[in-house]
């Protein structure tokens, strides 16, 4: 029998505020232990929760980019359980008014346009971080009560690919809108993964395995991989799978059942007293939507059709915000934006990693690049000599136009001068000159090899090869 | 008499009970329960539910950096610190 997955995933996201959700405590990643924190995230008594506004905009921002309604009203509610990275022994999240519900995520997987639901985005708080050592626990602060949005899809994912596509594609819409860096080593973004498997053709869905806490993209895809083929080895021996939560380990590339008894949760979610409900004035959504960005897929689809771009380049530019726009700027008033693009995506890239700069720290400008392109294009300079000048305008930030005539790198298209040049080299190598009259093309190579050495790179390469065949071959 | 699980609900708060104790805060809760039962009898159809006694929404504060506590000051109230963290019994997943 052939067997079929379904995943649904829950994305839990920082958002990038100044402060925390419910106090002035900075939202700020590392410091000392216990040092951004206040009696309110510290969840001491008699302490009252006071909403941060920009963490409601950039929720209802969220809603906005992934296509959500927005309820009229929303409001907070206390999820309770016991656990010492808890401070309250509650949580602040939203249960049954979120503010945002029922939206959808498009995106490109497997060389196909899919769509998946999402059930809704909630905002909610982060807990403490908590570190282990022999005998004890010891729980560090700053973290909690920083901003949370806990972003749920609808079981509609039917890969592994898939769902690595639509983490990628979320991630990049969130750093598009500005929503949070979803800087990964950091924390910033981590997922629960559920995870059912059904013979093809079932309607119902199979029992779900729920893996909590994944915090690479790389340990999701390993743990679904492993997940998936585990449940089918399962159901293929004629066993049967239980719902239960399962945890990944990724030294050993395992999942391992958590005890499904003892984690049987009844979290009593009540209102939140604390908090008064959120009914927003149809002024301040406007307000909002003024904010909603370009998406990347109508961006990729927009360079692929303005700018010619093929796929592979475009997916690269657009996954990275900055030198997408970094790439716009130079391409604006170019007649070779694929030349552009190519500039940026080789040279440029590469530079940076090497000397680890982002492209805030670049002193090659946009309009460098536009200028590099068209010293080429108008037969200035050879794309030889332009690697040579992008390096050196990578380095000192100087115009394109200035290094070429400050090292005298233009090309050479003179005839006389490549007459000499030519000249020169069929003298010095007769045996050349001979093999490529028997028909040898590759000793013309040769010869070109060296006029341009000769030219030291400047002389114009089309021209080269032109002048030495009538001299060779009409003598 | 409405029944309830006192061992369970005991169990969500973390505390233990005696024998004794169950029956007597069993009997009790019991009348809590009846008597919060009463507002069955009433008819709320087309009524919202109220979370809040106070008419008041949209209570919210800027995005603003206030001073945090000391390491120190964090700490004080703590029954045990270790390294800056607050101790607490070794948790096992």
């Amino acid at each position: 029998m052939e067997y079929e997955i379904v995943i649904g995933l829950e994305t839990h996201v920082q958002l990038k505020t100044r402060s925390k959700m419910w106090c002035g405590c900075v939202n700020q990643f590392g410091g000392e232990p216990n040092t951004h924190v206040c009696p309110v995230c510290l969840g001491f008594p008699g302490v009252l929760p006071v909403a941060n506004e920009e963490a409601l905009r950039l929720t209802v921002l969220t809603g906005m980019l992934l296509n959500c309604g927005l309820p009229k009203r929303a409001k907070f509610d206390r999820k309770n359980y016991f656990y010492p990275d808890a401070s309250k022994n509650y949580q602040i999240t939203q249960y049954d008014l979120p503010s945002t519900l029922k939206g959808c995520v498009e995106f490109e997987s497997e060389n196909k346009t899919c769509r998946v639901g999402i059930t809704r985005a909630h905002l909610e708080e982060d807990v403490g971080k908590s570190s282990h050592f022999d005998r004890v626990s010891g729980v560090d602060f700053n973290r909690a009560g920083v901003p949370l949005l806990e972003i749920v899809s609808e079981p509609e994912i039917t890969s592994v690919q898939m769902a690595s596509d639509y983490l990628n594609e979320l991630k990049t819409i969130l750093i598009y809108g500005g929503i949070s860096d979803c800087d990964m080593e950091k924390g910033m973004v981590r997922c629960d993964l559920n995870l059912s498997t059904r013979p093809v053709g079932q309607k119902e869905l199979g029992k779900k395995v729920e893996i909590k806490n994944m915090n690479s993209f790389s340990g999701a895809r390993k743990a679904l991989t492993y997940e998936m083929n585990r449940q089918i080895k399962v159901l293929r021996n004629g066993g049967a799978l239980i719902q239960e939560t399962r945890r990944w380990d990724d030294a050993e590339g395992m999942t391992h059942s958590m005890r499904s008894k003892e984690m049987a949760h009844d979290y009593r979610y009540l209102p939140e007293p604390d908090l008064m409900p959120f009914e927003p004035e149809t002024a301040w959504y406007d307000s909002i939507r003024e904010s909603v960005v370009e998406l990347p897929l109508a961006r990729k689809r927009r360079y692929m059709k303005d700018y010619g771009l093929p796929p592979k380049d475009t997916e690269t530019l657009v996954s990275n915000p900055s030198l997408a726009g970094y790439f716009e700027k130079a391409a604006e008033h170019s007649k070779k934006p694929k030349a552009v693009a190519n500039l940026i995506l080789n040279n440029l890239r590469a530079c940076m990693s090497e000397s680890n700069h982002s492209v805030d720290d670049l002193k090659i400008q946009p309009t460098h690049i536009h200028e590099l392109v068209q010293l080429v294009d108008s037969g200035k300079i050879n794309s030889r000599i332009a690697q040579e000048v992008f390096n050196a305008v990578y380095e000192s930030g100087k115009s394109p136009q200035g290094i070429v005539e400050e090292k005298g790198l233009a090309q050479v298209s003179d005839s006389s001068t490549i007459d000499a040049f030519c000249d020169e080299v069929i003298k010095a190598n007769p045996k050349s000159v001979e093999d490529f009259q028997a028909g040898k093309q590759n000793a013309l190579n040769f010869l070109k090899g060296q006029v341009m050495r000769l030219s030291k790179g400047k002389a114009n390469p089309a021209l080269v090869g032109q002048v030495l065949e009538k001299r060779i071959l009409n003598p | 008499m409405q029944e309830i699980n006192v061992q369970y609900v005991a169990e969500l708060a973390r505390i233990r009970l005696t024998e004794e104790e169950e029956t007597r805060f069993g009997g009790q809760l019991s009348q809590i329960l009846e008597y919060v039962d009463k507002l069955n009898q009433l008819d709320v159809e087309g009524i919202d539910p109220m979370t809040h006694a106070v008419p008041l929404v949209n209570v919210t504060r800027k995005d603003e950096v206030q001073p945090s506590l000391s390491n120190e000051l964090a700490l004080k109230n703590a029954p045990a610190s270790l390294n800056g963290l607050f101790k607490v019994p070794k948790i096992v997943e």
